[in-house]
């Protein structure tokens, strides 16, 4: 039973979580790795807070889109290695329909095609 | 439910279970994230020390982090519920005083309620722990009284008995019980006589209740063949264990009671005490060794009758009531003596009725059942006042709480999940009330039992600890939980963060509900004042109802002997009592008066028809009037060659009875048998009491000890009662010098029992006493408990109005306008609570008044005593918030805000 939680901060979440399981797509990988991977892919642009990356994970855990593991890092150390379940890949492909659709709606109405 | 439900619903379920240990991987993980940040600035050239401090800043405050990571993890309802326990119990001990007080008070309440089950249960609920008790029945006669009163009572004699059984037999299995009697029985010598409890029962009672030995046999058919010839015994198990101490060498043992050895066959198992709640029996005879079994007019035996399953109950009543037509009717074309109208035709009034008897068959019942359920509702009104009580705390507290609430719906908590949590702060209190109450349950129901008997026969009552009476625990306290609970919950659901965060919602809703439980409060309290205001009321007549003879140092002794001995030698042993110290007078009498024991008859005078009204007969020695200081009004006191039935004293009731009020009845004559010699009335007494102190004085007659057999000769006796008038003011000290000096006097004689006349008075009124005993301790504290709840209403009341207050005394308003400002609104809803409970103890005529005796519900005093003490508890509540609000500083009050 999740808590309710005011619409407003519901759309970041999504795509937060969005972009979690697709990086999820590449493998297994630790919240840390997460986080750079998807600094980096997107070109710096989006800056994944520490502090709302732990809760997305640990909501998708319990939404049963992501497994968890613990296991030995390549450096050795213990860390928590996410996985992408079959749900979470069905919501994925869903949810990335979705915002292809917002982003090419979105896009037409910011954009109009000049003839 | 969807896999990724079920999925969902597994994880929260292990994670319920694993809370801590996901804690312990959260720090894991983020320390994890933090060295692994800490390394990549390392490796991009910074310093070990400034990589850390870094990576620590891209990270954020870790406790943000943990904590909104936390709220992500969802909560299963057991775990929430677990958690809003956690968080009452936390309430509870931040606020020892006020919760304490609620407990406290609950406590009694629910105690007195668990305590008034368990005697109810035991006593009238419970099925008897035997096969086929829901199919157990009582043949039940009503008819009526001579003089046209109903008369219902339930002994059959035996024979009819015997004849019922065959009639039904295929559709009901009847079983013969007699009356448990407590008596004599010795296991040695006539010195080691002790007391036990005795009942004849058939021997198939065993088997048709499917009861089994504990060791030996038990009773059978074949125990009830020949009269006299079946000289077994079985006991009980908690006679066996009291008096055996359980040792399996008690087959066989002989016990003797009277001049009959008896042989011990068996022991019953542990369950079975017996057929009559209120008496455990300790051992069971054969009905053949009952003296009277085949005696058509002796009327002893109860008839319990188990229907087989698909019988037909009307049916069958209407076949046992012709039976005991036709046998009633045979037996009265045998009477003889006096023939009264009444008795050639009594049977035609009289009913058989099979009533149900699951839970067996006892006086007690009878005797404590309206006087029980009065207490249940006594107890049932005190703990709603407690739960008003309780209810307006958690009123006052919710509203305190009111920003926190605010606060949790505005971060999203749902009104159930409110409801949920202050119900569990409730809970907490009704449990601890409850385990409490059960303890106090389970000392204070004992107690009252152990009231109910004179204390040298006290009524033993099994009280089990079992399902039953958990069962009714644990739904008592849902019902107070929610009956004090909800409505407080439900105003903190209501709250509306809006306008509770800005600091307040409208006062007068909460005012409102808070005065109403007042009004209710005090309606209940004054119901309970009022009703036990009448039993104390009842208690105090029937205790100070004149008995017509003085109980003052009286001591009386039972006696008994062994075979049937001459007056010379009853004269002997009255001598020796006589020159004992301390002794001042000694007579003799049949039975001890009030003690239970009737004898009566009809009456004729001048050779007319006998009167309908029985009349009520006594032996009595020369003396006797003037030890027991009944006066005389007329004649003389027996003289020792008066003897019955030749003269008798009679009392003023019954020259009004059957000489019509006449100034001048000694030297008249009255017989009591056709075919016997005239009785001369030598003295006319006071009227005094025969059997009881309730019913009207009956007509009583004394007839000399003294009497002539046929032929000529004085008739012997073998039990007789001393009463013993003592010079000292505490006759009970010269017990046992008195039983030494009978058994001195003569060895065949032996004192049975030994009372005092008060203990036998007193016997009377002793449900009057325990009523009016937990009538006054439940009035106290329905008191205490209503004025504490007005105290804390009036009190809150001037809190508020307190700003109010300071203007209106700044502008000049006298105290006396401040009082009433403060008080009349309460005051108001005191008097339409008093009304109400006035009305509602006025309306209770109708269930109370079997238990009261020269007291009506209307009496002006009745009515008037708790209205008036319910008004002085509510002023005396109301002067500290009074005396508050008129020490009120204006210019303190006013500046404050």
């Amino acid at each position: 039973m999740p808590p309710n939680t005011p619409s407003r901060i519901e759309l970041l979440q999504g795509t937060l979580d969005l972009l979690i399981l697709r990086t999820l797509l590449f493998g297994p990988a630790h919240g840390h790795a997460l986080a750079k991977h998807i600094q980096e892919t997107s070109g710096e642009v989006l800056q994944v807070e520490t502090g709302s990356l732990y809760p997305a994970l640990h909501r998708l855990e319990a939404q049963g889109w992501v497994a968890a593991e613990w296991s030995t890092s390549e450096k050795g150390k213990r860390a928590k290695y996410y996985e992408l379940t079959a749900a979470g890949r069905k919501h994925l492909v869903a949810e990335q329909s979705r915002w292809e659709q917002l982003v090419a709606a979105m896009t037409r109405v910011l954009r109009p095609a000049v003839e | 439910m969807t896999g990724s439900k079920l999925r969902r619903l597994l994880w929260t379920l292990r994670s319920a279970v694993v809370r801590r240990r996901q804690e312990q991987d959260l720090d894991d993980e983020l320390r994890f994230h933090l060295e692994a940040e800490a390394e990549e600035r390392m490796a991009e050239g910074m310093t070990p020390e400034e990589a850390r401090l870094q990576a620590a800043r891209s990270l954020g405050n870790p406790t943000a982090v943990r904590e909104q990571t936390r709220t992500v993890w969802t909560w299963h309802p057991a775990e929430q519920l677990a958690s809003d326990v956690r968080f009452g119990s936390r309430q509870l001990r931040r606020t020892k005083i006020g919760s304490g007080a609620a407990i406290l008070s609950l406590a009694l309440a629910i105690g007195a309620c668990v305590g008034a089950f368990r005697l109810i249960d035991a006593l009238l609920l419970r099925p008897l722990p035997v096969e086929g008790a829901e199919q157990l029945h009582v043949v039940v006669r009503k008819g009526q009284t001579p003089d046209g009163k109903p008369n219902i009572y339930d002994s059959c004699a035996y024979p009819m008995f015997q004849l019922m059984r065959s009639a039904a037999r295929g559709q009901a299995e009847l079983i013969a019980v007699w009356y448990p009697e407590r008596v004599d029985v010795t296991y040695g010598a006539d010195s080691d006589m002790e007391k036990a409890y005795r009942q004849y029962a058939s021997g198939h009672m065993f088997a048709t209740f499917g009861l089994k030995p504990a060791l030996g046999r038990l009773l059978t058919e074949a125990d009830d063949r020949t009269p006299g010839g079946h000289p077994y015994a079985v006991i009980s198990y908690d006679y066996w264990t009291r008096r055996f101490a359980r040792d399996a060498g008690v087959l066989g043992r002989t016990m003797r009671m009277g001049e009959t050895l008896y042989e011990i066959v068996g022991v019953v198992e542990p369950k079975f005490t017996g057929t009559d709640p209120g008496t455990m029996v300790d051992f069971y005879l054969p009905v053949m060794m009952n003296r009277s079994v085949l005696d058509r007019n002796s009327s002893s035996a109860r008839t319990l009758v188990r229907l087989e399953p698909g019988a037909n109950r009307e049916a069958l009543q209407q076949k046992l009531h012709g039976i005991m037509y036709a046998f009633e009717k045979e037996r009265a074309q045998g009477f003889t003596g006096l023939g009264t109208a009444w008795m050639r035709t009594w049977f035609e009034h009289e009913r058989l009725v099979l009533e149900p008897a699951r839970s067996g068959v006892s006086g007690m019942q009878r005797a404590y059942r309206e006087a029980l359920i009065a207490l249940s509702v006594l107890v049932g009104l005190v703990l709603l006042i407690a739960c008003v009580n309780v209810a307006n705390l958690m009123m006052a507290r919710s509203i305190a709480r009111a920003r926190e609430m605010a606060l949790r719906v505005s971060i999203g908590a749902g009104r159930l999940r409110l409801i949920q949590l202050v119900l569990v702060e409730s809970a907490w209190i009704a449990f601890l009330a409850a385990a409490l109450g059960s303890l106090f349950a389970s000392v204070a129901a004992p107690l009252v039992v152990a009231l109910i008997n004179p204390p040298n026969n006290p009524a033993r009552l099994e009280l089990p600890m079992d399902w039953r009476v958990l069962a009714f625990s644990i739904g008592l306290t849902f019902v107070v939980t929610f009956l004090f609970g909800l409505a407080p919950a439900l105003r903190a659901s209501g709250v509306k963060p809006s306008s509770a965060l800005k600091g307040g919602e409208d006062p007068h809703a909460r005012k409102r509900l808070m005065h109403s439980l007042v009004a209710v409060q005090v309606g209940f309290c004054v119901l309970v004042l009022f009703l036990g205001g009448l039993f104390v009321s009842t208690y105090e007549r029937l205790k100070d109802q004149p008995t017509g003879f003085s109980a003052d140092r009286v001591l009386v002794l039972e006696t008994v002997a062994a075979g049937k001995k001459a007056p010379a030698a009853w004269d002997e042993v009255a001598a020796a009592l006589r020159q004992t110290p301390g002794v001042e007078k000694v007579a003799m009498l049949d039975r001890p008066l009030m003690s239970g024991g009737s004898w009566n008859g009809f009456i004729s005078v001048n050779g007319a028809a006998p009167k309908e009204t029985l009349a009520f007969y006594r032996l009595v020695s020369p003396g006797l009037l003037d030890a027991m200081q009944i006066r005389l009004v007329d004649g003389r006191d027996f003289l020792p060659d008066d003897v019955e039935p030749r003269a008798a004293i009679v009392n003023e009731t019954f020259v009004q009875t059957y000489f019509g009020g006449e100034p001048r009845v000694v030297g008249k004559s009255f017989r009591t048998n056709a075919s016997g010699p005239a009785t001369e009335i030598v003295g006319v007494m006071r009227d005094s009491r025969y059997k009881n102190a309730k019913d009207p004085i009956l007509p009583v007659a004394y007839f000399p000890m003294l009497a002539l057999e046929k032929d000529g000769a004085l008739r012997s006796s073998n039990a007789a009662t001393f009463v013993v008038k003592t010079a000292g003011p505490n006759p009970a000290a010269l017990a046992d010098l008195l039983r030494k000096r009978v058994a001195q006097a003569r060895p065949e004689f032996r004192v049975a029992n030994i009372r005092t006349q008060q203990e036998i008075v007193e016997a009377h009124s002793v449900r009057e006493r325990l009523l009016a005993m937990l009538a006054v301790f439940f009035a106290g504290v329905a008191l205490v408990l209503a004025g504490v709840g007005l105290f804390g209403v009036l009190d809150h009341s001037v809190l508020q109005k307190r700003r109010e207050i300071g203007i209106r005394m700044a502008l000049g308003a006298k105290p006396w306008n401040v009082v009433r400002r403060v008080t009349s609104d309460v005051m108001k809803l005191v008097l339409a609570g008093v009304a109400v409970g006035i009305g509602c103890g006025l309306a209770s005529e109708q269930y109370v008044s079997k238990l009261l005796y020269g007291v009506k519900v209307t009496d002006p005093v009745a009515v008037a005593a708790p209205t008036i003490v319910l008004l002085v508890v509510a002023m005396l509540a109301a002067v500290p918030p009074v005396m508050r609000a008129v020490r009120t500083n204006p210019a303190h009050m006013l500046r404050t805000d």
